[in-house]
């Protein structure tokens, strides 16, 4: 989906200044554990939220948020995704 | 090492001196920087009937106002500030809405439409609709959330019937004791906690908590909660719910997340009258948010920008609080030593911004440092310091803006 919307980038150039924000044009860093973000977290909220909360959130910070997710917001995210997810976060967008 | 870490040594070397005197004023005034990864992440996007807001978050939605648009007495509708916690959020059907006023002190519950709410005396109130978490980009050290910069705020008349006429309709048992509010927009996920919030029954059956259907004269733009929400004068847009559907009078304290676990402060950090004492339990250490605190912001002009030496500059701003009125803007053009009061624009109400201007003659070419500071008819003044808390809220630092005289 990402690659479709690059490719069609410059075609619906003109078009996309009046389009509706697409979050599809976010694009987080490669890395290990990206698809563990990506399948989980998009069910309830775009990426951006990672990217503008970093980088100022250590592992524990992370570990936080993530748990807050499962815990508090009742996200179905599987222990072993979840563990991933953190390393991820911390590992891409973690404090320096 | 990048410019954050740099501000990071300043900042411990500055708790070592206790002053902030022989810092660069830039450098000083920088601290104010929003995370770098949410820099990096805004852009000025344009939901559908809104003009481009700076995006915070693509969904829930969640957009900033330009600064310039604050130049405005009233902030357009279609440049207002967005704020969703939940994801689900359905375009209100008119012909179907009803809220439903009910809950286990309500003597007759009933539902109303638009138009038998319109039955009701009608009343305008202009008043500041700021976000709790204005400013939380600003925090130091940066904590989790939406990284706010100075946009999550904008002032509006808003239009509709008093929440207490509509209550004294439904009838009140004498246990009531407080007043939950739900809007239509929910979770995707059924687990994730319905944003319900509740404010005390006092607050509720004040003359200036409305259910509004308008704002600036013109019906309630989707994004800021169609057909109608609940507007509190004074307090955090938190308890403004969008998209009301149901109001609930209470006789036990509200039991969610909204409200027990999230906007709140530490008791005692801030100087609010108003408290919501029924959900400050007293071994908790914590309180729910409320009173929007005094606050300035210069509008015309940016940390870093450039003014001519000897030409004179108005700045302008607006200043605002939690409704006792704006008594006095005070500017310093050199970094805080001396103070000359700005002149007062129009006033607009009490719970309404207070537009300001400040006639200033940049001196000889080189660094200046312009600060703001309003002061309350409550006596209250804005922090020279952080009062830092987990969540972000109420940062209310006297403005330090860096400018480089050319």
């Amino acid at each position: 989906m990402i690659r479709f919307l690059e490719s069609a980038a410059i075609i619906t150039f003109a078009l996309s200044l009046s389009a509706n924000a697409d979050e599809d044009a976010i694009k987080l860093k490669p890395g290990d554990g990206f698809e563990a973000v990506e399948q989980n977290c998009t069910a309830c909220h775009s990426l951006d939220y990672v990217q503008m909360n970093s980088p100022f959130l250590d592992q524990k910070g992370w570990t936080a948020e993530v748990t807050k997710m499962v815990k508090t917001f009742g996200a179905p995210v599987e222990e072993a995704d979840q563990q991933k997810i953190i390393e991820y976060l911390t590992a891409n967008y973690g404090k320096p | 090492m990048n410019r954050r870490q740099l501000l990071k040594g300043g900042v411990g070397l500055l708790t070592v001196a206790g002053s902030a005197s022989w810092l660069s004023p830039h450098a000083r005034a920088a601290q104010l920087a929003l995370p770098s990864g949410a820099v990096a992440t805004q852009v000025l996007e344009a939901l559908p009937g809104k003009v481009p807001l700076m995006k915070r978050t693509y969904r829930p939605p969640n957009y900033e106002t330009p600064i310039s648009y604050f130049n405005e007495e009233f902030t357009p509708n279609n440049a207002f500030f967005v704020r969703y916690h939940l994801a689900d959020i359905p375009k209100v059907d008119l012909a179907a809405w009803k809220v439903r006023v009910g809950g286990p002190a309500v003597q007759n519950p009933a539902e109303f439409s638009l138009d038998d709410l319109k039955k009701f005396e009608r009343v305008e109130i202009a008043a500041v609709c700021q976000c709790s978490g204005e400013r939380r980009g600003f925090s130091d050290p940066h904590v989790p959330g939406v990284e706010w910069g100075n946009g999550a705020i904008g002032n509006a008349k808003w239009g509709g019937v008093r929440l207490k006429d509509v209550l004294d309709r439904v009838g009140l048992a004498k246990e009531a004791l407080e007043v939950s509010f739900n809007g239509a927009d929910g979770p995707v996920v059924d687990k994730t906690p319905d944003f319900v919030k509740s404010v005390p029954i006092w607050k509720a059956i004040d003359e200036n908590t409305l259910i509004a259907f308008e704002m600036n004269g013109e019906p309630l733009p989707h994004w800021n909660g169609f057909p109608a929400r609940i507007i509190v004068p004074g307090w955090t847009a938190t308890y403004w719910m969008k998209h009301i559907v149901d109001i609930e009078v209470l006789k036990e304290p509200l039991k969610n997340f909204w409200v027990n676990t999230a906007y709140r402060i530490p008791k005692g950090l801030f100087p609010v009258v108003q408290r919501f004492v029924s959900q400050e339990p007293v071994d908790s250490p914590t309180t729910p948010i409320t009173e929007i605190v005094v606050n300035s912001l210069i509008i015309n002009l940016e940390d870093g920008d450039e003014v001519k030496a000897g030409q004179p500059v108005d700045i302008k701003g607006i200043a605002w609080d939690g409704g006792y009125g704006i008594v006095e803007v005070a500017v310093s053009a050199d970094g805080g030593s001396n103070w000359t009061q700005a002149a007062l624009g129009k006033d607009l109400g009490r719970f309404a911004w207070r537009q300001w201007t400040h006639g200033y003659t940049p001196g000889q070419a080189g660094a200046a440092t312009i600060m703001v500071r309003a002061r309350n008819a409550a006596g209250a003044t804005q922090v020279d310091k952080l009062l830092f808390n987990g969540a972000g809220y109420h940062n209310n630092i006297a403005q330090r803006l860096a400018l480089k005289v050319v």
